[in-house]
């Protein structure tokens, strides 16, 4: 069980604002942290790993992190903490990055197994793909056998297909040791496969706190499909225009009547939906 | 020609090279912990700290010569402090010189350390410290192994630099043979006896020496940057 009320005054791009957070995470919970950058999601997470000074208090299981004029440094926490720029150690091989964090030969085996990297095990970091320098990252990150697993986007830089595979590595990681696990992620689909709970952060305050399917489902309970989008051109053809949308990772075309043409400004965000009652689904 | 190569005496130039080798382990041990605290803090003395470091590189050898000779003398409180509880007189002698040296050549140690540790992967040390590991740990792992460029351009300079230097060594250690007459004094000598013969040979030699010391640093980092894919 963690509980922490956090206070920080942050001076982010949009000026000042103030982080202001209060949560209780279940131990053995998969926690999403989302929402717009300049959020604080990152300050959080380093807040809650002791790279960064805060007001308030931290607990863990129970283990005072910080309290009043307290502070447990960052190297007695025993957490894992996964970069979103891998930040291996350059000078030492996989496995050396691994036995660094904890020298313990047989977990390190264990977990390059895992993720497919142990022919790769006496490599140095800049030799490796950003896949598996992320899987590296990973793996580093558990061979403490953390109870709090912390990953700041630790998917973005990488394709989809790499993605998917390495979101399965990492679900099975945390069941395997039962940890408790926060990732700041972007991606909805991510969110949705890998976590059981997300927050949104808007501003420094959580405004959204629910399952993934509370909190992304954009439709509850309508019948309809609904997509965010960016408006990327609007087609006159003949007399009818054609708004060109982008949707995640595809471009769709859908036909809008000149009176909402004249309403819409390309580069807007806006939504698509659809009454959906009998949609078919193809492989 | 020949003749003057068989008479020459080695020992200014073995003198030099004792002394900068002192010097640049003492300014290596010195200056790791000083060049680390300086790229890490965010404290309002970093500005002075950086400003006095860097004081040798811009003062000329004469003024530094001169303080460290009053304040290291027998007549000062530190050099009568040395002169009773160890017996070693700090000026006009090697220990002196070593002394001098490594004032002046501080600089050069720790500024290129300093910008190694500032370029390297924050992230990096931080994840370090994740792993449980203290600073002191972080340096030598972590740190120091991936500041190799930084790390032998420090070393490499701080010793050619104390080889290379002449005013400093004159004004605290004099042209003592065997003992301070190092080979840039002894240079200094030849050419005011007007023996151009050894001045040259003397000088020929630095020159080749300083540029084959300078040539491998440069070669060496070139590599390692095409190595790990900076250039």
């Amino acid at each position: 069980m963690i509980k922490a009320n956090i206070n920080k005054n942050l001076h982010g791009s949009n000026g000042n604002m103030n982080l202001d957070i209060s949560i209780m995470i279940k131990q053995g919970e998969f926690l999403a942290l989302s929402g717009k950058s300049g959020s604080g999601k990152t300050t959080l997470l380093r807040i809650l790993a002791g790279l960064e000074a805060c007001e308030g208090s931290i607990e863990v299981n129970g283990v005072m992190w910080q309290g009043e004029n307290f502070k447990l440094p960052i190297q007695k926490r025993e957490i894992g903490f996964v970069f979103q720029d891998y930040a291996l150690f350059d000078n030492m091989s996989v496995e050396k990055n691994l036995l660094y964090s904890y020298h313990d030969k047989a977990l390190a085996k264990e977990l390059l197994e895992l993720t497919e990297l142990y022919e790769l095990k006496d490599r140095l970091p800049h030799t490796l793909s950003g896949g598996q320098k992320q899987r590296v990252s990973l793996c580093r990150a558990m061979m403490n056998r953390p109870k709090l697993l912390l990953m700041d986007e630790p998917l973005s830089a990488l394709d989809p297909l790499m993605r998917t595979k390495l979101q399965n590595e990492i679900l099975a990681l945390h069941k395997k040791f039962n940890t408790t696990t926060i990732m700041v992620s972007h991606d909805p689909s991510e969110i949705y496969r890998l976590a059981d709970r997300v927050l949104v952060l808007e501003e420094g305050e959580i405004t959204n706190d629910g399952t993934p399917k509370e909190v992304l489902l954009k439709t509850q309970g309508s019948q309809k499909f609904s997509f965010e989008g960016e408006l990327l051109d609007i087609v006159k053809v003949d007399v009818i225009y054609i708004a060109i949308v982008s949707i995640a990772q595809q471009i769709v075309e859908v036909v809008i009547s000149a009176q909402e043409a004249k309403h819409l400004e390309v580069g807007q965000y806006i939504t698509v939906s659809t009454k959906a009652f009998a949609p078919t689904l193809h492989s | 020609m020949i003749e003057v190569i068989s008479n020459l005496e080695f020992t200014p130039f073995l003198l030099s090279f004792k002394l900068a080798l002192l010097t640049t382990i003492i300014l290596f041990v010195v200056s790791v912990p000083l060049a680390w605290y300086l790229s890490q803090t965010t404290s309002k003395v970093k500005p002075f700290l950086e400003a006095l470091t860097a004081l040798p590189i811009v003062l000329p050898p004469s003024v530094l010569g001169f303080y460290i000779l009053v304040s290291l003398s027998s007549n000062s409180p530190l050099g009568a402090f040395f002169e009773e509880t160890f017996g070693i007189q700090l000026v006009f002698n090697f220990s002196g010189l070593v002394v001098a040296s490594c004032f002046y050549s501080l600089p050069f140690m720790v500024q290129p350390l300093q910008s190694g540790f500032e370029s390297l992967n924050k992230n990096m040390l931080e994840a370090s410290y994740i792993c449980g590991k203290s600073k002191l740990q972080t340096i030598f792992s972590v740190a120091l192994p991936n500041s190799k460029p930084a790390l032998l351009t420090a070393i490499v300079v701080t010793f050619a630099h104390t080889v290379g230097e002449f005013g400093v060594v004159l004004m605290v250690g004099g042209s003592i043979p065997g003992e301070t007459k190092v080979a840039s004094v002894a240079i200094y000598e030849m050419v005011e006896i007007m023996d151009y013969g050894s001045a040259h040979v003397y000088s020929g030699i630095m020159v080749v020496m300083s540029f084959l010391v300078l040539l491998s640093v440069y070669i060496f980092n070139y590599r390692l940057k095409r190595k790990v894919g900076l250039s």
